[in-house]
């Protein structure tokens, strides 16, 4: 088996359950060696509780976590070779930046050349040599978060944990942020394993990412994967923007909606619902396929979202058009919309199941 | 000055003036009766003097305050050593469960300090519940002598100010924010290293604060020493206490008593200035 591919963290079964709470619920994840792994879910999904888990700071109920092929379940966090970025940063208040970072290696007893050369080479690299002396307090919460950072980073560990670490930064500084720790772990070499509950952070930085919800892995995958051909309604409206329609199957495969008929391969007769991407409808002349009129513009710049009203949704669908040349929408506007088959998910029933 | 910043010195006005009406004013009051000379037959004659001052510097009286000083640092002490796990258990006990620790913990406070002092006489006399246990196992020696010694005194005060030191030291470590203590962990450092490196470091602004609020009512305090140690141990609190109430030497009582306050603001200056050092670090500690 090749390194690159062989997975150094393996979640086995793992269910956690807090009283009659079951906060993770039979989780079985491989990540890969140097791989940017995201574990991505609405608040309460259990993503917290399986990286504490990881961490050491929770024991699971049920199930193993391997690390390089070794359980360490048993082991406490201090015996783990993995290290945590917490949320809060935690950034040990009656320490200066260098204390913070020294703590971690005098805690393994190496002797003070070795570890002020590694010190001292880390926060080169993170950009914190200026404020080596400077306490917490006395930093922006881009340059704790640098810290809080570095101080995991100086351990060198064989998995670097990260809980929501970009969740208390504004828009500019995140986005910015997202690209710095992507860099960091390329040039660290070191895997790491985010929690996030934005889908968009996930998508700009992991891998790969797993979707949970209420405790349960939905879909692991890398973010084309999960993006293209999500497993299920959720995971679809949950990353990215999906436009559902209601309706259903005919014996000779041709779903079927108010004002709409298209035909589908592979598809089981029954209810079903269609999911197809706001670029993955396109605006045609009125008289073809789904009619409907434009309820609202909503510009982004590169391009603008249509809310086009049909008979084939309660909801507006979302269509995205170029904002340069091309027609000018106005509201109230009549037009057809052309969905490709090829491009959707149809999911059978109101819930699980592919198709399409 | 704007309509914001003033306010603030509105609304602390009726305590500023209460405390100047009530306690500053009597204070200095007495306080210049140390500048004066004892009356013949007591009171003050209006003669000024330092006399009363090169008194309380006199080898007997000197003796007396370090003799409070020392009683009250061996309290302070044996009072944090208490206070520092139970408020520690207090802070780690399950949220709900919290405040009914503290309620326990606070509990003598329901009842008169007088009357707690009482009790313990009679736990600690010749006939008291101790002596009468210790025969009951057997013991058939003379009864111990407990009471009227400075083990009683020390005793009757740690138990008297042991909540205060409670409440102060609980009051920082449940504020710490539990991620500092899990980085600590996750960082190599076991749970007795993470104490010593993490949590104690910053929980020593509460136990500051509540050491030196034992000190300064332990140093000053007279009727626990009157009552537990008979008198047979003076602190500075029964001196002062003599001089204006047995002794009628109202300008003696007065320069010790000014003598013991200076002490106490120099402490509370220092303790103050530790906090307001160690503030910001707890404020971050909370986050």
């Amino acid at each position: 088996m090749n390194a690159e591919t062989s997975p150094i963290l393996r979640i086995e079964s793992v269910a956690k359950n807090f009283g009659p709470v079951v906060a993770v619920d039979g989780v079985s994840i491989d990540v890969l060696e140097n791989e940017f792994f995201a574990l991505l879910g609405p608040s309460g999904c259990g993503k917290t509780t399986l990286l504490r888990m990881l961490a050491g700071f929770e024991t699971p109920s049920a199930g193993r976590i391997l690390l390089e092929g070794r359980d360490i379940s048993p082991l406490p966090p201090e015996k783990r070779p993995l290290n945590l970025m917490f949320q809060s940063y935690a950034l040990f208040p009656h320490m200066t930046v260098r204390q913070n970072l020294c703590y971690g290696l005098e805690m393994e007893r190496l002797d003070k050349a070795e570890i002020r050369r590694r010190v001292d080479e880390t926060m080169a690299t993170t950009d914190l040599t200026q404020f080596a002396d400077r306490k917490p307090e006395q930093l922006s919460g881009g340059q704790k978060q640098r810290v809080a950072l570095a101080r995991a980073l100086v351990k060198r560990p064989k998995v670097l944990l990260l809980d929501e670490p970009l969740g208390a930064l504004d828009k500019k500084l995140r986005e910015k942020m997202q690209l710095e720790l992507k860099r960091m772990q390329n040039e660290a070499g070191i895997t790491f394993v985010i929690v996030t509950h934005d889908q968009e952070e996930a998508l700009v930085m992991a891998d790969r990412m797993a979707i949970l919800k209420d405790g349960r892995l939905l879909q692991c995958g890398s973010p084309e994967e999960i993006y293209e051909a999500p497993a299920d309604r959720f995971v679809a409206n949950f990353i990215g923007v999906m436009n559902f329609i209601d309706g259903r199957v005919t014996e000779d495969r041709v779903f079927e909606a108010e004002g709409l008929r298209l035909a589908v391969v592979n598809a089981r007769p029954g209810p079903a619902t269609l999911a197809a991407r706001p670029e993955n409808i396109a605006v045609g002349a009125p008289g073809e396929r789904l009619a409907g009129t434009i309820a609202d513009i909503a510009y982004h710049g590169l391009d603008r979202v249509l809310h086009v009203k049909t008979p084939a949704a309660p909801v507006p669908l979302q269509v995205r058009v170029p904002a340069q040349g091309g027609t000018a929408y106005q509201v109230g506007d009549a037009l057809s919309l052309k969905i490709d088959p090829a491009r959707c998910r149809l999911f059978a029933g109101g819930g699980a199941g592919a198709g399409g | 000055m704007s309509f914001n910043a003033t306010r603030p010195n509105l609304l602390a006005a009726p305590g500023v003036a209460w405390l100047a009406t009530f306690m500053v004013v009597p204070c200095l009051l007495v306080l210049s009766y140390a500048f004066f000379q004892r009356g013949v037959w007591g009171g003050i004659e209006y003669t000024f003097t330092l006399e009363n001052f090169a008194r309380v510097a006199d080898p007997l009286y000197a003796k007396i305050f370090l003799n409070s000083a020392r009683i009250a640092l061996t309290t302070t002490a044996i009072a944090i050593l208490i206070a520092y796990p139970a408020a520690y258990a207090i802070s780690r006990a399950p949220r709900m469960r919290q405040p009914i620790l503290l309620f326990f913990a606070v509990l003598p406070f329901w009842s008169n300090y007088l009357i707690r002092t009482y009790a313990w006489m009679v736990l600690l006399n010749r006939e008291g519940l101790i002596n009468n246990m210790l025969r009951s196992f057997g013991y058939t020696g003379e009864p111990l002598s407990l009471l009227y010694t400075e083990a009683a005194v020390i005793t009757g005060l740690v138990y008297n100010y042991l909540p205060f030191v409670i409440l102060a030291i609980y009051s920082t470590l449940s504020r710490l924010n539990p991620e500092l203590m899990e980085a600590s962990r996750d960082l190599g450092a076991g749970p007795v290293r993470t104490f010593f490196r993490v949590t104690l470091p910053l929980s020593l602004p509460g136990v500051a604060a509540g050491g030196v609020f034992v000190f300064v009512l332990s140093i000053g305090n007279f009727v626990t020493p009157a009552l537990l140690g008979g008198g047979r141990f003076q602190m500075v609190g029964n001196l002062v206490y003599d001089q204006f109430l047995t002794a009628n030497d109202w300008p003696f009582g007065a320069a010790l008593g000014a003598a013991l306050i200076v002490t106490m603001i120099v402490l509370l200056f220092v303790q103050a200035r530790a906090t307001a050092r160690a503030s910001g670090e707890s404020r971050e500690a909370q986050a």
